[in-house]
């Protein structure tokens, strides 16, 4: 009986202290981006890393989300003899909920596990100690570019996942099945808001802050080895994964 | 002078240095020896801030770093070098860049300076066209060598070695103690080698202080360790089997 309330206790707190430091890790972040944001440069190759690199990734999603979204659509549509109303339902679903999720869920396992692995064996080899002693701070150099990377990056991404996603619903609902093109765009001009446009670019900014925050400590935290660092990068895909998907209801929820 | 006064240190149940105390002169070479897994890296870390003490100070010409802040310790360890036992080279960087790396971002010297600079650097490690090869295609004596002329590039008053020579063949071991100690004669630095290079490190330094069970056992001039009655000191120094240093 004791040693369960111990093993509670220390469960309790350890997850305490592990919430703790997640903040601190995020807060001295924010601070260090405000008082020395790294070079140009080095933000520019990770926006390319993070952003640019996972275009051809997030154009597949994309396009097949927004076909498949077409078609259950039109088959949902139908029943009520509504299908003209495609354009707004494919539009809506992307713009307010999928383009910002999933274009976010699809850079966490491109760019987040990445960006894990690399400061994971930065700090088992030293690398990271290195810029310590040499009187160079760390944050500096890896996390403020990363997050100032992903904060640009995912807005952006998510823009191309919505464009993307209408033209793939397009492409199902008019030419394939066969809804009047007019409609589709005529539809979505008269539905989407530009509050739903607006709550979509907040949210993937958040989700950019998400991934590169858990990204990051999780790799800044890796313990000693190989096994150290794998289980940092499952850990932190799952960790943002999750907190996306919470975070999104949280957030849409207010925004709504 | 680096002072270290009762330092304590456990990682949860392992109490790795316990109330050590020990004095580092100015301007010598100090070799501090002992078994391994005897906490002699994680006493290194301490001298520089890397890792905090839980109870005891640790002091540097006069300053107790031991509760300093970010920027006041970054402003200590300015003086500092420090060649790692893996050499931490930034795996993404090739030799120049790595070497480069702290004066282009400390310093506002033009191109043709910094590569000056590095270039010399790593002549005095005897290094040559090695520039733009990256750490993974180098040997390990080769990057311990960049290591230390990137501990050395700031001209740093102190410098710690942790395992200079650990992993290396005898010749290219022997090698790195003469530069290690043609660079302190030049350079007249503060040098702290961790080791377990006995008795080869005598060779170079000018104290030793031995490593045992968190405490330093016995410190003094490479003679006086050599002469040394102790029956810890002698079974490390000789090597021996049978003694108070268990081997499991």
């Amino acid at each position: 009986m004791l040693s369960i309330a111990r093993y509670l206790g220390a469960l309790t707190l350890s997850l305490l202290r592990e919430l703790g430091r997640m903040l601190l890790f995020i807060l001295y972040a924010l601070y260090m981006i405000v008082r020395a944001p790294g070079k140009p440069v080095h933000i520019l190759k990770q926006l390319s890393f993070i952003g640019a690199k996972s275009f051809f990734v997030i154009f597949l999603t994309a396009a097949f989300t927004g076909m498949v979204l077409a078609l259950q659509g039109y088959y949902t549509l139908t029943k009520f003899g509504s299908e003209g109303m495609l354009g707004s339902v494919v539009a809506l679903s992307l713009i307010r909920e999928l383009g910002p999720v999933l274009s976010a869920l699809m850079v966490t396992g491109r760019a987040g596990s990445a960006i894990t692995a690399e400061i994971g064996i930065m700090r088992i080899t030293e690398q990271i100690d290195a810029l310590e002693v040499m009187a160079l701070e760390p944050f500096k150099y890896l996390m403020s570019p990363r997050i100032l990377g992903a904060l640009i990056a995912l807005p952006l991404l998510c823009a191309i996942f919505d464009v993307i996603g209408i033209y793939g619903g397009y492409l199902v609902g008019v030419k394939l099945m066969g809804v009047n093109p007019g409609a589709y765009f005529h539809e979505m001009e008269k539905s989407v808001e530009w509050k739903d446009v607006y709550s979509g670019i907040l949210k993937s900014v958040s989700f950019g802050l998400i991934i590169s925050w858990i990204c990051c400590y999780k790799g800044y935290y890796t313990s000693r080895g190989a096994e150290g660092v794998s289980r940092s990068t499952t850990a932190a895909v799952v960790m943002s994964s999750v907190l996306i998907l919470v975070w999104d209801y949280f957030l849409t929820s207010v925004l709504l | 002078m680096i002072e270290l006064f009762r330092v304590t240190k456990a990682f949860g149940d392992q109490v790795v240095l316990n109330h050590l105390d020990l004095t580092i002169p100015t301007g010598k070479i100090t070799a501090v020896i002992g078994p391994s897994g005897e906490g002699k890296s994680v006493l290194l870390r301490h001298i520089i801030g890397l890792l905090k003490p839980d109870m005891g100070r640790v002091i540097v010409d006069g300053e107790d770093i031991t509760h300093m802040s970010r920027a006041e310790l970054n402003r200590v360890r300015e003086r500092f070098g420090f060649l790692f036992q893996n050499s931490a080279l930034f795996d993404s960087m090739t030799v120049f860049e790595n070497v480069a790396f702290p004066l282009q971002e400390k310093t506002r010297l033009s191109k043709d300076e910094i590569r000056d600079r590095v270039r010399r650097a790593l002549e005095d490690v005897g290094l040559r066209d090695v520039d733009d090869k990256y750490p993974d295609q180098l040997s390990g004596g080769m990057k311990k060598r960049v290591g230390l002329a990137r501990a050395l590039l700031l001209k740093p008053d102190i410098i710690l070695f942790d395992e200079p020579t650990t992993g290396l063949d005898p010749i290219i071991c022997n090698a790195m103690h003469r530069l290690i100690k043609e660079t302190h004669q030049r350079y007249g630095f503060t040098a702290v080698i961790v080791t377990h290079e006995v008795p080869s490190i005598f060779d170079i330094c000018g104290y030793v202080a031995m490593l045992y069970r968190g405490r330093i056992q016995m410190r003094g001039t490479p003679d006086e360790i050599r002469a040394s009655e102790d029956p810890v000191v002698r079974q490390f120094i000789n090597g021996e089997l049978e003694g108070p240093l268990k081997f499991v």
